[in-house]
């Protein structure tokens, strides 16, 4: 078939992902939004196939099918709490593939260098494509090809240590090798280096030393990150994967590669920018990784942490008008969503306005906390963002911390010295009363001492936070 | 020791300083307790009651005060109760040494310690034994009790077959403990209620007593009553006929105010003129709490209800606490347990004046012959000091729109050098690259505006599924490995197979997560 059909099919595949992405505003529509992504990589695959080039359709689809069964299982196996991890472990496949297409592209283009003219003119596909490129085209086509390389190697080591972070697999604490990011900026100086190297030679061996830099980036990049920064170093991969893509697509000269990426990497960009502003902090901080030390003496907290006991926090919900819960990573981790939701439906019943507020870093994936929410079936009316809640406080009987630490922080406002001053916190203590669900009196993630839990409205509801809201939830009537 | 407590001899006083509970737990401090015949009765606490609580009962004020080493009463002492003191003995009772000097002279050539009930310091420690407010909180309720029963009506609106009432409208000025008590009980009652105070920060607790905090259109700072330990100062002359302006205008319309200014050390305030009293409707009620000190309205006499020319009550009482005996001995024994407590740190019934404590010291207004009033300053503050907020200045039309222009002027700076730094670098790349990939880098470039166009419109709680999304659409680059996979060496094709391997994986496993995730999504 002509290029012409081909094209024209990849038009539209590039309006549906549009029309997917650009559906993801409201839930309602987010629905129908999935079916366009679907329809879109389809049309895509099926052009692709028959359109020229292509070979081997029978095995691709075989290969295809065979990714699709994993990709089924994984799917619908995985737990919601798991999320992060998943979609970390498949940006890293996103990254190797990338790898994988620029290495082929590096070979056919030495294939086809070597080739004269008769041979070139019976050549077709990907490699008759090559065939009539321009010296200058040729060079151009190295610069893209590296590039594409150099990102998907740093994405896929970044996201396999992602992955393991996310999974519990690898330390979480911020982790350096010595030298910090001395060694970063070798290994990106190295790999600039390799680019003009390959740039004049066309070898193997530089793209393959690059290729090794990139990786150790990504390794190195993502170990110096601590677990509270995770939304932001799974939405930077995700961002990382998208100009992989791009990038391939300009060696490959396929203009549906570049829009899909360019797509998924503003995505990925404006995302990472939106959970760097919901804890203030810049990029840059984030990807050099580890909080800055403090600027000075942090203020000491006064008081004690009070504790109560499930008979305490019944009596004071049973009283309650409105409540507030707060959920953090600390309720994903006890998979409390669904006693969480249970609890909701109880009070809800008795005609008490029970809400969440949700901030944009809580858990460990941008909008981590509605997803698990959804899946407990918590309706998602009732859950309401930073910016919509946070004059409620002042008003609400009870507010609920689930947890969560830093993101309910007041020290944030309080104290200038703060290592995470200025970052917007959900203002929970306002309220009348404060529940906080905890294990035990350690600080959270950034290791920065909450004074909430000091103050004289909060009380601290002690234990995993599913034994204990199980041991409540009767006690509810 | 020995803690006893008199017979109230001043005319018309009921209280009386120790009950039964309080003598019990008095005990458990180690004192023994004794208690002049009667004494209760008026509070109605009988003798039996005292004695089946262990409280010695002696027959006379005589007896007592030899018996005792600690006097516990409600009123200041008189002439007579003074000479019975003896040198070493405590009296315990409200005693205003800043108005009874001579009392308190008399008191210290007696060689007796005394501690003023009345001077306690307002800090958060000393409130258990702050017996100003409870005996504040009681005035204050009452005031509002003894209002509804001179008021012709109900403090309720309501719509009944035999016609409507309208509910009535109470103004509290003087939002102190016994302001704020008469706000909860007129509230409770169903009146509407208003209260106004000089210090703006209690309009936060007039509201949370579900009353309507009157202000001033007045643009001075006022003062911030945590200075003054909690009370009221004077304010401005300025300050002062605002004040007035506000209450004559809403005079007419109050058929119950309740007026509790005062400011320590002072007479009470003129706040409700006469000719407000005269705009006032027939049957209006006036309740004057500092009628002790002149009151706030000058037609007041003091212990006595007057009706005035036009049909308005103006009640003067002064004894509101002693009118409810029975609850106001109970609070304020409760008080003096709380001081025995303080002066007994062993609980061995052996009091230690420590002069270095802050509420003893306070309290303490003659101590072994000599007289310690006025007390120097309590080392901690009443209240915080609350930090100077700096509201955000309310911006004039004019401003807002000169505001807005000028936003609108820099964002469109911001654009025009953005697209004119992006052209000129499009531009310079055009220079040197070649037309073919040019034509991608357009697609690219619109690729991209396109996104950052569409992404800025996901919803905060679709971030996930975004993820999920665009994590399976960059399998995209599937399509390189398909047109590649059928174009070489061994190699190239076992390179593309696994890469198509993957993507699948990522491609189905992506979608489908996401569509798991966005099925969960419910409305309630």
């Amino acid at each position: 078939m002509e290029y012409g059909f081909t094209t024209a099919a990849y038009v539209v595949a590039a309006i549906l992902f549009i029309l997917s992405l650009g559906g993801l505003s409201g839930q309602e529509s987010a629905k129908r939004a999935v079916w366009y992504g679907m329809a879109g990589m389809a049309l895509a695959i099926c052009a692709t196939l028959v359109g020229p080039g292509a070979g081997f359709w029978l095995l691709s689809l075989v290969l295809i099918g065979l990714g699709g069964i994993i990709g089924y299982q994984l799917a619908t196996k995985v737990q919601m709490t798991q999320m992060p991890e998943l979609v970390a472990a498949m940006h890293s496949l996103v990254g190797l593939a990338a790898v994988l297409v620029g290495f082929i592209a590096h070979f056919e283009l030495g294939r086809v260098a070597g080739m004269d003219a008769i041979a070139r003119a019976s050549l077709d596909g990907f490699a008759a494509l090559l065939a009539y490129k321009s010296p200058v085209e040729i060079n151009i086509l190295r610069v893209e090809l590296f590039l594409g390389v150099f990102i998907g190697a740093i994405t896929f080591t970044g996201s396999v240590i992602a992955y393991g972070k996310l999974a519990g697999k690898v330390n979480t604490a911020a982790a350096k090798l010595p030298g910090g990011h001395v060694l970063n900026a070798t290994a990106a100086a190295i790999s600039v280096l390799c680019l003009i190297w390959y740039f004049s030679t066309g070898g193997f061996v530089p793209l393959m030393v690059m290729t090794l830099a990139a990786l150790f980036i990504g390794y190195h990049l993502i170990m110096g990150i601590g677990g509270a920064d995770m939304p932001v170093v799974v939405s930077m991969l995700n961002s990382y994967s998208g100009w992989a893509a791009a990038a391939i697509g300009f060696s490959l000269g396929n203009d549906l590669l570049i829009v899909v990426g360019a797509l998924v990497g503003s995505s990925g960009a404006i995302l990472s920018y939106i959970m760097c502003k919901a804890m203030n902090r810049s990029f840059v901080s984030v990807i050099l990784g580890g909080f800055g030390g403090p600027a000075g003496e942090q203020m000491a907290v006064e008081g004690e942490q009070i504790a109560i006991d499930s008979d305490g926090v019944a009596a004071a919900l049973n009283e309650a008008d409105s409540i507030i819960i707060i959920p953090g990573y600390g309720m994903a981790v006890a998979q409390a969503q669904s006693t969480v939701a249970e609890l909701t439906r109880k009070l809800r019943a008795k005609g008490k306005n029970v809400r969440f507020a949700i901030h944009p870093v809580a858990g460990r994936l941008p909008g981590h906390m509605n997803v698990l929410l959804a899946e407990a079936k918590v309706p998602y009316d009732i859950v309401m963002e930073m910016d919509e809640i946070n004059d409620d406080f002042p008003t609400t009987d009870v507010a609920i911390v689930i947890g969560s630490n830093d993101i309910v922080n007041p020290a944030a406002q309080d104290d200038p010295n703060s290592p995470i001053a200025g970052m917007p916190v959900l203002e929970c203590w306002k309220a009348k009363q404060v529940f906080v669900s905890k294990r035990g009196q350690g600080t959270g993630y950034s290791g920065i001492e909450n004074p909430l839990f000091y103050k004289e409205n909060t009380r601290m509801f002690y234990g995993d936070a599913k034994k204990s809201l199980d041991e409540l939830l009767p006690k509810i009537d | 020791m020995k803690i006893g407590t008199p017979k109230e001899i001043f005319a018309g006083e009921d209280r009386v300083a120790m009950t039964p509970a309080s003598a019990q737990d008095l005990k458990k401090l180690g004192y023994d307790c004794v208690i002049e015949t009667g004494a209760g009765v008026a509070a109605g606490f009988t003798d039996q009651s005292y004695k089946d609580a262990g409280v010695e009962v002696v027959k006379t004020a005589a007896a007592l005060y030899k018996a005792a080493d600690i006097i516990a009463k409600v009123r200041p002492p008189e002439d007579v109760e003074v000479k019975r003191l003896r040198e070493g003995q405590t009296l315990i009772s409200f005693f205003y040494p800043a108005q009874n000097k001579d009392l308190m002279e008399a008191a210290n050539a007696k060689g007796a310690t005394v501690i003023a009930m009345d001077m306690v310091p307002r800090i958060s420690r000393a409130q258990k034994m702050d017996a100003l407010s409870s005996m504040a909180n009681i005035a204050g309720y009452r005031a509002v009790i003894e209002a509804g029963n001179n008021f012709g009506r109900f403090f309720t609106g309501q719509i009944t077959a035999a016609g409507k009432v309208p509910p009535a409208k109470v103004l509290v000025v003087g939002a102190g403990v016994a302001g704020l008590a008469a706000i909860g009980t007129a509230t409770s009652l169903g009146a509407i209620t208003y209260a106004f105070d000089v210090r703006p920060e209690v309009a936060e607790q007039v509201e949370s007593m579900g009353a309507q905090f009157v202000f001033l259109d007045f643009k001075e700072e006022q003062q911030d009553g945590a200075k003054t330990g909690g009370y009221a100062s004077v304010s401005s002359p300025e300050f002062a006929a605002a004040q007035l302006a506000k209450f004559r205008e809403i005079a007419p319309d109050m058929d119950i105010v309740i007026t509790t200014a005062l400011i320590p050390g002072r007479d009470a305030p003129e706040l409700w003129t006469p000719d407000m009293v005269a705009a006032m409707k027939p049957g209006s009620v006036i309740i004057d709490l500092a009628a002790e000190r002149g009151g706030n309205c000058k037609l007041t006499v003091k212990d006595e209800k007057i009706v005035t020319d036009n049909g308005v009550i103006i009640i003067g009482y002064t004894d509101y606490p002693s009118r409810m005996a029975a609850q106001a001995s109970t609070l304020y024994s409760t008080n003096i347990r709380h001081m025995m407590t303080d002066l007994t740190p062993a609980k061995d019934g052996v009091p230690v004046h420590n002069m270095e404590d802050d509420v003893i010291r306070g309290a303490t207004a003659t101590h072994q012959g000599a007289i310690t009033f006025p007390p120097p300053p309590p080392k901690i503050n009443a209240i915080a000091q609350v930090a100077k907020k700096n509201q955000p200045k309310e911006l004039t039309a004019e401003e807002k729109r000169a505001k807005e222009t000028a936003d609108f002027k820099a964002q469109t700076r911001n654009q025009v050098t953005l697209l004119t730094v992006g052209a000129v670098l499009l531009l310079g790349v055009g220079l040197v690259a070649p037309a073919s990939f040019m034509q991608h880098f357009i697609v690219f470039v619109l690729a991209v505006f396109v996104g950052f166009q569409v992404i800025w419109g996901v919803a905060h709680s679709l971030h996930t599924p975004l993820m999920a999304v665009t994590n399976a659409i960059s399998s995209i680059i599937i399509l390189g490995a398909l047109t590649q996979i059928g174009s070489g060496s061994w190699l190239v094709v076992v390179l593309a197979a696994l890469a198509v391997f993957m993507t699948g994986i990522n491609i189905f496993g992506g979608f489908l997560v996401t569509r798991r995730m966005l099925a969960m999504f419910q409305k309630s």
